[in-house]
This record gives C-alpha cells, structure tokens and sequence, in this order.
C-alpha cells in the first residue's frame, strides 16, 4: 500500500483553475521529482499537500489514514489542519529561516514548542541533522551570516528534525546562485534511503533524472506524464512533454 | 529667589511632567497592541471602528483632546468627575491638581495608544508572509508563530520610531499646563507671573535636554541590543 495517496486535488483561485484533478501515490522511501513550466500548479500542489492552500475536492491518504477529504468538514478545522501538516515537511525556495535565531535554534524551536522530546533529547538529535547537512561549523551563526546554500541546509535540517513521513521541497535551488545549487543537492541526495520519502519540485533536469524514482511531468494543472525517470525523460509520450525536455535541454 | 530654590521649585514641576510620561507609556504601550490587532482584524466592523478612533485621535490636536476628557463628564452628563477628584485630592490630601492629572493622564495614554498601534501594525504587516508558512508548516499554532517568531522580529522593526515616539512625548507633556496641571512649564509661568522672573521658563530647556539625552542613550541601547540579528 502506498504511503501517500493524492486523489482528485482540484484547487481554483477564483477564475483561474491552478489543479484540475491531481492523482498520485508514493512508496515508502521513494523520491518523486516533480517538473514543469512555470504556472503548471507544481508549487500549489505542494503547497496543498502542506495545508498552506486547502484544496477544494480530492482527499490525501498518508499511511492509511484519510487526512483531507474536499467535503468532509471534520477534516478542513484550524487544528485538524496542524496535526495533518505534521505528516509533511515543506523546504521552501527562499529558506524562510528564523533571522532571530542561531543554526541551532532555528532546528530546535519547533520540536522544543510541540513537546516532542525531552530537551536534551532535541538537542543532541539537531545537532547530528545539523553534522548530516554538513554545517556542525555554524552551530551559532544566525542565518544572515550564511550563505543561501547554507541556509537552505538549515533549512532541510528543520524540516527533518519534526521527522515528516513526506518531505517536501519547493524549488529548493531556484533562489541560489548557481555555484551553490551543488551543495544543496548534494544534500538532498544524501538523504535518500529506504525510510526518506520525498517529493521535490525542481528545474533541475539532471538531478531529477538521476536522484527520483519517479517523475511527474505537469502542465496545465494536470499530470501530463507520469513515470520513471527513463520513461519520462528517454521516452516520453505526449506531444507536451516532448516539447517541454527539449525546451529545457537548449539550455545547455 | 536663588537658582538653587528655582531649580527645587521647576523640579517639583518636572516629576509631574515625568509622572504623565511614565503613566502613558505604562498605559500606551500595551494598550496600543489590542488596537492594532483591531485596525488588522478580518471583521470588517471591528476594523472600521478602531480605523475610526484612530483616525479621530490623530487628527484632533492633543491639547484638544485634554480639554474634551476633562470637561466632557460635567457637560454632557452634569458629572464633572475630574472636578469633584481635584476636590476630594485637596480636601483630604493637600494635592491641587490630582484630578486634572487624571484627565491627562486619560487623554494622553489614549492618544499615544493610537500612535503605537499604527507603529505595531505597520511593524506586524511588513513581516514576510513566509515567516507564518515557515511556522506553519512546522506544526506550530498561531498563537507560537507570533510569540516565538514573528514577536521579535516586530520589535526590532519598531524601535526607531518609538524611540521617536517616546522623545516626543516627553516634550508633549508640557501641553498638561493648558488645564493648570503643575508641569514644568507651568511652574515656570507661575514664577513669571509672581516673582517677575522670566529666565526660569527658558531654564525648563535644561531638563528636557537632559532626559531627552539619557532617553537617547538608553532607547540606543536598547536598539543595539536587539541589532544581533537581521531581518
């Protein structure tokens, strides 16, 4: 059984329908890479899967358990919402760190408020995420002293210290120069293991072709493709595709 | 009168003054937040009264504002509370002006209220609406997202102008004497009128001067203070 299932997500700001009728699943331990044009609904959908937009219709299943369902009340209060975020980790484009907290605050704040553990317990776990994402170095340095690619490994080590069953990242390298956009990904891929699942909206062609196990290739609030990494980059059917992987590879 | 008894007499004078500082700023400050949080509400009628009262009490002079609080209640309902204060303060306490302090008091808290909860909400709506989604997507509930994130990048956003504030007042509170309140000001008019002594009114300067500069270096230090981070 899969541990994320997305059925039917439709979301609409006003006029402009963003998703029209998402579906996927997600193993344990997959990488899911999801790529398309700006405006195909790649970062709303992830920003529905984190409750930062409610969809309008759809439900989403983690591990069994029915967290969203579009016409199911129970599951739309303020607190029925937090607990589900739970279950989700978002790594945003613009790292959006605490500016008045340390490196070590920043990974420790969220845990220490929801009582996760005790506080040495919180502690000692941030400071090896912190070693993981190479930065045991600036412990106490307050994000603007970092670099963008440092933060954004901060960044990945708060979302990880909440441990999400689905880590989500949104465009994580859009906002770094591009001899920064290395490291985070390096990162990422470090990441991958059997008990890590996530799914990574990204421009980043070559990453997505040779860090996922599965891509989904959006246009028009749709899934246009769906597949391995083979499939959709060595054989893609629709027309759409096709012509999206060549737009991207004139880049190089 | 030697310059010593002068500097006794506008001193007596300068504690009143400081007195209306500390209590509208004891008052003001936490009075401001809830009216802010108003002026920000998503009900539209809780929005449009507190936009209202601020848009009355900033655009009305402060002295104005002094004489409405302190005559209102014997005008409109035959009440003349702060009167019947002065009265009952004198009687049993020798005070003179007790009860017009009280109206200061009243007007001033209210009008600076209004100007902080402008500062407040001008601070809480420039933080980034990532801030909230970083928080958000952790699990924390909205009332931790303020307290532990968005709180103090606020306050550090908003020390310069209430510093700015704050050094105003200070000189504002000379406007208490348009109701006979004993400021320092008036201390020093009483001296021209009865001793023909004009310089001590000049001589008042002195004691603005020095607050205001010990309030410099401490509202500086406060700002240094908070300048470890950058938002």
């Amino acid at each position: 059984m899969a541990l994320l299932a997305v059925n039917d997500i439709k979301k609409d700001f006003g006029k402009t329908e963003v998703l029209k009728g998402i579906s996927f699943g997600l193993e344990k331990g997959e990488v899911l890479a999801i790529i398309g044009s700006s405006g195909s609904g790649k970062t709303t959908l992830l920003r529905c899967l984190n409750f930062l937009e409610l969809p309008d219709q759809g439900t989403i299943t983690v591990d069994g358990k029915l967290l969203f369902d579009g016409s199911d009340e129970a599951t739309l209060s303020d607190e029925a919402i937090r607990q589900n975020r739970l279950h989700f980790g978002l790594v945003f484009q613009n790292f959006n760190l605490f500016p008045q907290y340390n490196v070590l605050q920043n990974v420790t704040l969220a845990p220490t408020l929801l009582k996760k553990a005790p506080a040495d317990q919180i502690d000692k776990q941030a400071r090896r995420l912190l070693e993981k994402v190479g930065l045991s170095d600036k412990l106490e340095s307050y994000p603007y002293q970092l670099s963008g690619g440092q933060q954004q490994r901060v960044a990945i080590a708060r979302a990880l210290a909440l441990r999400p069953e689905v880590l989500c990242f949104d465009e994580p390298t859009s906002a770094l120069d591009p001899e920064l956009t290395g490291e985070v990904l390096r990162v990422i891929r470090g990441l991958k293991d059997k008990d890590t699942t996530m799914i990574v909206v990204t421009h980043e062609m070559d990453f997505a072709r040779s860090v996922a196990d599965k891509v989904i290739y959006m246009a028009d609030g749709v899934i246009e493709e769906m597949g391995t990494p083979d499939e959709v980059f060595g054989a893609p059917k629709s027309e759409k595709t096709r012509s999206f992987l060549r737009g991207t590879e004139h880049l190089y | 009168m030697t310059f010593l008894e002068v500097t006794a007499f506008l001193w007596e004078g300068f504690v009143i003054s400081l007195l209306i500082f500390g209590v509208t700023l004891l008052c003001g400050v936490p009075l401001g937040l809830p009216i802010a949080f108003c002026s920000m509400s998503r009900f539209r009628a809780v929005k449009a009264v507190s936009k209202v009262i601020v848009w009355i009490v900033r655009g009305i002079p402060l002295m104005l504002q002094i004489f409405i609080i302190y005559y209102v209640p014997g005008l409109l309902f035959k009440f003349p509370m702060f009167s019947y204060m002065d009265r009952f303060f004198f009687l049993n306490y020798g005070l003179s002006d007790a009860g017009r302090i009280v109206a200061v008091l009243i007007a001033f808290s209210i009008n600076y209220a209004c100007y902080f909860s402008e500062i407040y909400r001008g601070g809480i709506e420039s933080i980034s609406k990532g801030q909230y989604e970083a928080g958000y997507v952790l699990g924390l509930t909205k009332s931790q997202i303020f307290r532990h994130v968005i709180l103090k990048q606020v306050i550090q956003r908003i020390v310069p102008p209430m510093s700015n504030e704050i050094i105003t007042l200070i000189k504002d509170t000379a406007l208490a004497n348009c109701i006979m309140v004993c400021e320092i000001i008036k201390q020093a008019k009483e001296l021209a009128a009865n001793k023909a002594m004009v310089w001590p009114l000049f001589y008042t300067g002195v004691f603005y001067l020095l607050f205001v500069g010990l309030l410099t270096i401490l509202l500086g230090r406060w700002e240094k203070k908070l300048s470890y981070f950058r938002s």
